[in-house]
Formats: structure tokens, sequence, C-alpha cells
């Protein structure tokens, strides 16, 4: 299923790259790179031809109206879309260098590699400290107790989550109040310590004061991860990163600097979108 | 006059009490367009009515019926000859009984003495259904004479007919406690009879059970022993053999369904788990003495060991099987409730499918599966027919799973299906394991059946 | 880093594979179980449904001619010269004792039958066919050892002897067992049928369903639809939900102390093992009539009271008929259990042996699953295999029962 075409919004060849400009697809130092990207829901056509990079040491925004794909593409990153059981990906995301599709990767290792942050937190109904913990147990990547110890510390220490719940790490972490639980997400997401950070709207169930937090806490992390953060929020997009995509019905639109889009836009469409007049 | 007939002209009087009823509110309205000037609309009058008319009737009926038996044979008893009379009353119980076996034979019995109590028993049953349906005349007529006095345009006639359904709403949710209170009742009444002669002491803590001995009242050693120890131990075995193969069998194969299988498969494998739910246990209990009694058999002496012919192994595993649904559909219900967003997290971290659901999703569905394994341990402990057909009836205070054991439930139906007498110890003893049994059965349902609720409302 | 994670991974899938492998076996476990249980039952029991008979031919029997008066024949012996004219053997008494055992006690009802349905007019090439006994059925049907001692086998050389010759002679015949459909309860097992037990168990049915259906709804409306929320509410719902998980046989104590004793109403009666079936059945009504109407959409009650109904026209007028497939089939459901209990009905002396069908609902009666009980308990071969075909029947029943239920979802839910 096609999506229809626009005026200035031309559906690209089955062969080569998008016909319309998309902007600047392509990163200095690539650390993911997005090729003829299509993901399939049973018969709806989810992602079309989808093709970028994200470099090193950037946090890159994903925007567009509901539905248009930006959750799948996330989901594609770290290959979440292969337990849905009507979904069928094809193209190719190559993670330094290496197609995350190809049959030798495990996306058991994969995940270790490219951790996720979901739009609700969702911490384990388990205590804050198994939940910090679980990655790296899982993983085996402490020898013993003392380096398993580490680990939640420092995950929690860097997620500024310590000094709230020092004292009750054995409480269940569905305990904790909602911006909470989401940094405790992110804590976990990190004690694996993996090289790419996804988040799906990682702030859209809470509030001002806890997404400050969060998006204070994205500004750090972005020192030592790569981040793909899904947000409805163009302010939030224009706070946190330093490249936006947007995309549309399923199609990647337009992708560059932030402060270019801002200013900008070379398509109409987005124009449109960031202005507030769709979406 | 019989019952039937009694019935069919009640629901007669009821058809025209609300003809009546309905044809006096429309004339009382004004005819065509009645309803206008009419509080209800006219057929709530003809309900009222018919209400009026049959609900007296019927509660007289319902006391007659559940009395009028006791009160003929008192009749009888009393119009009985001297030397009749100044029998022992159990005796006497024989002779009203056969009195009553004459007269539903037909045949006039050769024994004059029983051949004149009949007819007068007979006789008086006539005379009772001729008085009940009299009376069912009168106060149905009553009735609906009261309907008439009543019926006026602003008679409330819907909220009364609806009051009067509302309280058969709240009678019938009560049936549910009655039994709940009856069952408690009738058994303990009978219950308490079997403590008078049996000390509370003997029966739970005494070791031997062997009721056979108190047959006949006039053997010497008549007593009896009724030690229920070795029955407990023995439900207790074969619910422990049927429980380790309902818990492994039933939480793994949830795991699959919930978990693993896909919506095609899911749809094939939970039908045929419930279909072995819905086979009836005598089918199993016969499925137990004539195929893996025998196998468990031959497996054993090929083994060199020695299996009882009714092993307790045998009775175990065929009602492990027959559990296998109860625990499965439980914990499938509680493993598809744990949210699915949890069970991303997980995923997202690295965790493969078996990590999810035995460190995530297992401890989460916990509740739920432990309140199914408790209310699946109180199928087993009551489950009657498989161990009735397929496990012994020796009293042997016993783990060994390849020795015969017999059950609570095997006992009281030894106990009580042939003829039975109502004071013996023997069938009293019955009553004393069936409260046993309820008790038990009682206190794990309510504790499992807590588990099952606080695991829905968690993720409600 | 990374090389931890790979280093681990191999073990990890292992150990995935082993718990997927134990998920799937035990749905397989199950399943297999099933397929024994009902591929033993259908091996066993396909036989019973056919019955072995004798064809003895007329003239061998009758006089030719005028038949003398059906009342003044000695029948039997008609039956046993037959058999001797048809083997070429002239029996002395040891062997017509012998001889005897290889027809059933009813073969000489089948030709005193025969004669007065047809009076004065004997064919002379026509035949009866009788029933054979029991033990001659099971050597046709090759369920016996005919090489083991002769002291450990039903029948004698010469028996088995007769057989054969028989067989060759083209006189047995195996043909459909009505007798299992049409017959109650008997001693000889080529006359036992479950005619009686079905009866007593449609009759216990209909008393079940006509107790437990308006109560069991009645008592889901007002739960779900007037029912205050307060602690005895609770006490109620806990009472309900209990009562689903009572051992049925506590249910049969119940029946025997308040109905037999206290009430004095008849034993072995459908009318006390209905109640008490209701009894049992009544909470599974009332759990999924209350989901059922649950399930109605409060809208649908909104906007009804909006236009001036009563709470009563409500329910009557929208919930119910909303509702009502689901009751529905959670009543069958809650039948088809009812249908297959055993255990209550031994409490209240359903387990007489009973050959007469019960016609109404205070005739002593037995029901068929107490019927399969009572069958599987004698030691002969031929129950044995009587047994698998009540089953079976039995489990058709409960399969249309239940197909029936699904038909009813299926269609609501299109």
């Amino acid at each position: 299923m096609r999506t229809p075409s626009k005026a200035n919004d031309v559906a690209a060849d089955a062969g080569g790259g998008p016909e319309f400009p998309v902007g600047d697809p392509s990163a200095p130092d690539p650390c993911i790179q997005i090729r003829d990207l299509n993901a399939w829901y049973g018969d709806i056509h989810a992602l079309c031809d989808v093709g970028f990079e994200i470099g090193h040491g950037e946090v890159l925004a994903l925007i567009g109206p509901s539905g248009c794909g930006k959750t799948t593409l996330l989901r594609c990153l770290n290959r979440l879309n292969d337990a849905v059981e009507d979904a069928r990906v094809t193209g190719e995301v190559t993670l330094d260098g290496q197609n995350i599709y190809s049959g030798s990767v495990d996306p058991v290792a994969l995940r270790a590699r490219v951790g996720m942050v979901f739009q609700k937190p969702n911490p384990f109904p388990k205590s804050i400290y198994d939940n910090v913990a679980y990655g790296a147990r899982i993983h085996g990547l402490a020898s013993d107790r003392a380096e398993l110890d580490e680990i939640v510390h420092t995950s929690l220490e860097r997620v500024g989550l310590l000094k709230e719940v020092r004292a009750r790490l054995d409480e269940p972490g569905t305990d904790l109040s909602g911006g909470q639980q989401q940094r405790l997400c992110i804590a976990r997401t990190i004690a694996v310590d993996p090289e790419v950070i996804l988040m799906d709207e990682p702030c859209s169930a809470l509030d001002p004061i806890a997404t400050a937090k969060i998006e204070d806490l994205i500004d750090e992390l972005s020192a030592e991860y790569v981040i793909v953060i899904v947000t409805h929020s163009m302010q939030q997009a224009a706070r946190v990163s330093n490249r936006v995509a947007y995309m549309n019905q399923g199609q990647l639109v337009e992708v560059g600097e932030t402060d270019r889009i801002f200013t900008n836009p070379l398509h109409k469409l987005t124009e449109d979108y960031i202005t507030g007049r769709i979406g | 006059m019989d019952l039937t007939s009694i019935l069919l002209l009640l629901a007669g009087l009821a058809v025209g009490a609300f003809l009546f009823g309905r044809s006096r509110a429309q004339a009382l309205g004004g005819g065509v367009g009645a309803a206008r000037n009419l509080h209800s609309l006219p057929d709530y009058y003809g309900y009222f009515a018919a209400l009026c008319a049959v609900l007296p009737p019927l509660m007289v009926l319902t006391l007659w019926a559940a009395f009028e038996e006791r009160v003929v044979l008192a009749l009888l008893a009393n119009g009985l000859p001297d030397h009749l009379q100044a029998l022992s009353p159990g005796q006497l119980d024989l002779f009203l009984n056969s009195v009553r076996n004459a007269a539903s034979a037909a045949s006039v019995p050769a024994d004059p003495v029983l051949a004149a109590a009949t007819d007068e028993y007979l006789s008086l049953g006539r005379s009772s259904r001729w008085l009940l349906s009299g009376l069912a005349v009168v106060l149905g007529a009553g009735g609906v004479a009261a309907a008439w006095r009543s019926i006026h345009p602003a008679f409330r006639a819907r909220n009364r007919v609806e009051t009067a359904i509302r309280w058969f709403l709240i009678a019938a949710s009560g049936v549910a406690v009655l039994t709940t209170v009856g069952i408690l009742l009738a058994v303990s009444f009978e219950a308490l009879r079997f403590f008078r002669d049996v000390s509370l002491s003997e029966f739970l803590f005494g070791t031997t059970w062997s009721p056979q001995a108190a047959i006949r009242d006039d053997q010497i050693g008549s007593a009896g022993r009724f030690g229920m120890l070795p029955l407990l131990s023995g439900t207790l075995l074969i619910a422990v053999i049927a429980m380790a193969v309902a818990i492994p069998v039933g939480i793994l194969s949830a795991m699959y369904t919930a978990e693993y299988a896909s919506t095609r498969v899911r749809a094939l494998a939970r039908p045929v788990l419930e279909i072995l739910a819905g086979i009836p246990t005598v089918v199993y209990g016969f499925f137990a003495v004539l195929m893996v009694a025998p196998w468990i058999r031959t497996i054993g002496e090929s083994l060199g060991l020695n299996v009882a012919a009714e092993s307790a192994l045998a009775a175990g595993l065929v009602m492990g099987f027959m559990i296998v649904p109860l625990v499965s559909s439980l914990s499938d219900e509680a493993i598809r409730a744990v949210p699915a967003s949890i069970r991303e997290g997980a995923e997202a971290l690295g965790a493969t499918r078996s990590e999810i659901a035995l460190d995530i999703v297992l401890p989460a569905a916990m509740p739920g599966i432990v309140g199914g394994i408790l209310l699946a341990v109180s199928r087993a402990i009551g489950e009657t027919m498989i161990v009735v057909m397929a496990a012994g009836l020796a009293a042997n205070l016993s783990f060994n799973p390849l020795e015969s054991v017999t059950t609570v439930t095997v006992q009281i139906t030894t106990l009580l299906v042939g003829d039975q007498e109502f004071d013996s110890a023997r069938t009293l003893a019955a009553f004393a394991l069936g409260l046993v049994l309820f008790i038990i059965t009682m206190l794990l349902n309510v504790v499992g059946l807590g588990y099952v609720r606080r695991y829905r409302e968690r993720y409600e | 880093m990374n090389r931890v994670v790979e280093s681990r991974l191999r073990r990890r899938h292992r150990r995935e594979r082993t718990f997927r492998g134990l998920c799937v076996a035990s749905v397989l476990v199950a399943a297999l179980f099933l397929l024994v249980i009902l591929g033993s039952l259908f091996r066993q029991g396909a036989s019973a449904f056919t019955q072995t008979r004798i064809s003895l031919p007329v003239p061998a029997m009758l006089p030719a001619g005028d038949l003398p008066d059906s009342g003044a024949m000695d029948y039997d012996a008609a039956v046993l010269d037959a058999l001797a004219a048809l083997l070429a053997i002239d029996p002395d008494r040891a062997e017509r004792r012998e001889l005897r055992q290889l027809v059933s006690i009813d073969a000489a009802f089948v030709l005193r039958d025969y004669v007065e349905s047809s009076p004065g007019r004997v064919v002379s090439d026509a035949s009866v066919r009788v029933p054979a006994s029991a033990k001659v059925d099971m050597a046709i049907k090759g369920e016996f050892d005919r090489t083991a001692a002769s002291d450990r086998r039903p029948l004698s050389d010469l028996q088995i002897d007769w057989i054969d010759r028989l067989v060759e002679l083209g006189a047995i015949e195996r043909t459909f067992n009505t007798a299992l459909f049409t017959n109650g309860d008997s001693r000889e097992p080529e006359l036992a049928g479950i005619r009686a037990a079905l009866m007593g168990s449609v009759l216990m049915l209909l008393i079940t369903l006509a107790v437990a259906f308006p109560i069991g709804v009645a008592a889901a409306v007002y739960l779900e639809e007037f029912a205050p929320r307060r602690a005895w509410i609770r006490l109620l719902e806990l009472s309900i939900n209990n009562l689903a998980a009572v051992p049925s046989i506590v249910f049969g104590l119940l029946g025997l102390v308040v109905l037999i004793d206290w009430l004095g109403m008849p034993r072995s009666a459908p009318l006390v093992g209905g109640l008490v079936l209701a009894l049992l059945t009544l909470p599974v009504i009332v759990i999924s009539s209350r989901s059922a109407i649950r399930a109605v959409p409060t809208s649908i009650r909104e906007a009804s009271l909006g236009l001036g109904a009563s709470r009563m026209q409500v329910v009557s007028h929208h919930v119910l008929p909303q509702a009502m497939p689901a009751i529905v089939t959670g009543t069958i459901i809650g039948l088809s259990r009812a249908f297959g209990e055993t255990a209550p009905l031994l409490m209240i002396g359903m387990v007489a042996f009973i050959v007469d069908v019960p016609s109404g609902v205070t005739d002593p009666a037995t029901a068929l699953p107490v019927q399969i009980y009572l069958w599987a308990d004698s030691p002969e071969r031929a129950f044995a295999e009587r047994t698998s075909a009540a089953i079976l029947v039995l489990l058709g029943f409960l399969l249309s029962m239940n197909l029936l239920a699904a038909a009813i979802r299926r269609k609501v839910e299109k």
C-alpha cells in the first residue's frame, strides 16, 4: 500500500534512494546507517523506503504526526519488531558497519548494545535493585556481588536516583513515582552499558518537573551514548536534539541539523508540522 | 388430585387473574387509551392480580410438599393397632417403610395388617391432596378478591410488581448462601450424632480405620475403629502425586500457550486442554483401572517392584491429568494478565523468551498461579470417582505410591452406598468425614479465590 | 564488554531451547494423554455396537402347519433343538447344558415374538436370528485366548468346536446392537442397555435446568444490576465462588440428609438427583451469567434509563435479551458438567440395578455415568466392552452439548 503522493512528496523508486531531497541524510561519523528500510504489519505498510544515518555523539529526534512510523522505525533499530506476530521488515540497518538484520547477528546480543526506554515507565515487578541489576545479570556483566552492587549504584547515581532510593533498594520499583520510575528504567538500560539508547516518547506520561529532569539526563547521557528519541513535542526536540528527522505517513520527509530544520525547513510539510498547522 | 394437576390449576388461575386484572384496569381507565389515566400500563395490573392469586397457594404448596409425608406417617402411626404402636422406633420405621413400598407397588400385600395400614396410608394421602387443592383454590380466590379491591387508577401496580420481582431476585441470590449454610448444618448435625459415640480426638488422631467391625450391633467388640489419619494420609498421598503431574504440566503448558504459541496454535492448544476438563471423572476412573493400573503394575514388576493392583500411583497420575486444565487455564489467565509493556522492557534489555517468562512474567503472575494451584489441590482432595474406582479400600497409613491406600471420599462412598440406617456409627462416620472434607476444601477455596482476585485487581 | 555478552549466548540459547522444549512437551503430553484415553475407549468400545447373533432355521424349531397355542410351547427347548439340528448332533443332557450356554436367555423370547407376530404361518425357508450369549459374542469378536488352558477360559473345547462349525455354516452374524439402546440394565451382558440410565439422566437434566436456570439468572441479575456493594454482598459472591469449587460428593451428602432424610423424598429418584445437580450447577450458571450481563455496554442501560424506563424494565427489555446468548451458552456448559456427574448420585441411592425405563421423576432411576460406574465394576469382559461403548455415548452427548454452546457463541459473535 502506497501512501497517496502529495505535490512536493514524490514517492521513491524501488531501486534508488528517494528522489526528492530529504536534507542531510548522511552523518560524518555514522554509527547507525539505515537503507531502504520497509516494514509491514500485516497489510499495513508502516515504513516506506526509509534511509538515513545517525552519527556518533548525536541525539536524533524523530518527529512527525501520530501513526507516521516513528515508533516502528525505532523498534526496527533493536529488532523489537521480530516478536510481533505479523510484522515483516526488509532493508538494511547497520550498527558500526554490521547489518543487524543479517543472520549472524543475535537479537539478544544486539539489544545489549542498543537499549530502549518506553513511553510508559515499565519497571519490572521486582525490587529497585533487581530492576537495575537484571540486564547485567542476564548478560553476565558482573562476576560477583560487589561488581553488581557497583553497577547498580553507578547506574542509579547517573540517573540521579541514588540519593532518593539508597535506603529502599529492596522496595518494589513499582512503588516509585512516575518520573522516578522512568529514571529507574533509564538506569536499567544504562546498567548494560549500551552504545545506543532508543527512547520512545519517554516524557509523555510525566509531569513538567519530571520531564525537565529527564531532559537534563538526556543531555548528560548524550556525551557517552548515541540517543534516538521519538517525541511529540517540538520544544523537546529543539531542546535535546542536535539532529531531527521528520516523518510522515511511513516516509522520511526531511532530516537535518535541528537548528536548520526549525529555522529553514526544505519542505512545506515539515514547515506545516513544526509550526503546528498539522499533526 | 396429584401435584401436577394442582400446578396446572394454579397456572390457569394465574392466567385468569392476569386477564381479569388487566381488563379491570382498562375499564377503570376508560377503555381505549386507558394507559393515560392509569399510573402503570394495564399489563402491570394484570401481573399484580396474577401474583396475588398465585403466591399464597404456592407458599402453602411448598410447605405442604415439604411436610406432607411426615405428617401423614405420623397420623398413620397414631392410628396403628396397639401391638404395632408398642414397637421400638427403629422397627416402627421399618414397618412404615414397608407400608410406603406396598403403596407404591400397587398390588395388595398379603399380610392383612400391612394391607390395612397401606389402605389407610393411601386414603390419608388422598385426603391430604384434596385438602391441599381446596386450600389452594380458596387462597387463590382470596388473592383475586384482594387484587380487585386494590386496583384503582392511581394504584402503583408497576412498583408493586417490580418489588415482588426484586424480592425474587434477592431470594435467588440467597440460595447460594443457603446452600452453604445448609451443607454445614446438615452435615454437622449428622456428624455431631457420630461424635456422641466416637470421641473427636479418636476420630482426628486415631491411626486405625476399620468401620466394618460395626456392621452388626450384637457382635462382640462391635465398636469399630474410627481413626481418620490413614484416610488423610492416603488422600494426601494421592493429591501429592496428582499435583506432581498437574503443577509442572499445567504451568508449562500455560507458558506455551501464553508466551510462545502463535494465535493460531493457541486457538488449537487451549481447546485440547479444555477437553480434558470436560471429560467426566467416571471416565477417568475407568481408564485408571483398566489401563493405567495394569501398565504401572507391569512396569513395576519388570523392575522387580511389588506393586499393588490398586496403587496410589495409578489413581494419582490419572487425577493429575484431570487437573491439568484447571491449573493451566488459571495460570494462562494470570500470565496473560501481566502487561505486555513489562515483557517488552525485558526484551529490549536483551532477555531471551525463557528469561522473560521465568524471571519477569512468572513472579508477576505468581498470585494467580498459586490461587489456581490451591483450587486444584481442593479439587484433588474432593475428587471421588477416580479414587473410588482406582484406589483401594485398605486404610494403610503409608506413603508408598505403589501401595494401595484409601481416601476420605472413597470411605464416604463406601459407607453410604447400599442400605444404610441413620443411627449406626458406621453411617454417621461418613458425615463426620464429609464435614472434614467440606471444611478443608472450603479453606483452600477461599484462600485460593483470594489470591486469584488479588492479581485480577492488581492489573485492572 | 561485548565479548562477555557473546560468551554467554550459547549457554543462554541452549537454556531457551530447553525451556521451550519443556513447554511444548507438556502440551504434547496432555494432548497425548487425551488421545490415549479416547483411542483406548474407541478400540474397546467400538465392538459393543455390534452383537453376535445366530440365525436358526424355523422348520427345525417349529412343527410344520398350524402352530400350537404360543403359551403352550417350550421355546427354550425349541431353540436348543434347532441348534442341535443345525450342528447335526444329538446332544445328551450334559451337552444340552453346554449348548444352552451358546445362546442368550433372550433367544426363547425372540422366538416367541416371532411366533406371535406370524400366527399360524411358518415359512419353510425362514430363519430367526437369536442373540448369542456374551461368551460366544466375545469369542466371535476375538476377545479371548483360545490357547489358554481349558479351565482358564469361559468356553469348553466342545463349545469352541460348535462355534467354529456355526461360523462355517454361515449361521453366525454380527448385526447392530440395538439392545444397547433399547434395553435397561441386565445381568446378562448381551441384554444390557443404557436406555433406562439415559432416560434417568435426561429427566434429571430437565429438573436441573428448570430449577437452576431461573434461580441462577435471577441471582446474577441481582448481583450485577441491583446489589449494593456491601460486605454481605461480598460474602454472597464468596459463597457462590466457593460453591463452584466444593467437591460434588458434598452436595450428595446435602441431598441425602435434607431431601431424603428430613423431607422424606424418595431415594433413587430423578427428582432428588435433579435438585442436587441443580445446586451443583447453580454457581456455574451464576458466574457465567454475571460475566454475560457485565459484558452488556453501560451505554445501553443509560440510554434506556434516560428515556424514563425503570431499572427493572431496562433489565428485562435490554440487558437480558442482549446477554441471553452468552447466558444460554454458560448454562449449557454447566448442564454438560452436571450430565457427567456421578459421585453425588451415589449418595442419594441412584446406584440401584434398574431394568425399567423410569416414566416419572419419582420412579427409581439411575444415570448414564452411574451406569458406567456399575458396569465398570463387573468382572465380565463383555461388560468392559459395553462400559466403553456407554462412555462413548456419554462423550457424544457432552460433545454435542458443547458444540451447541459453541455454535450459539459463534452466531452471536458474528
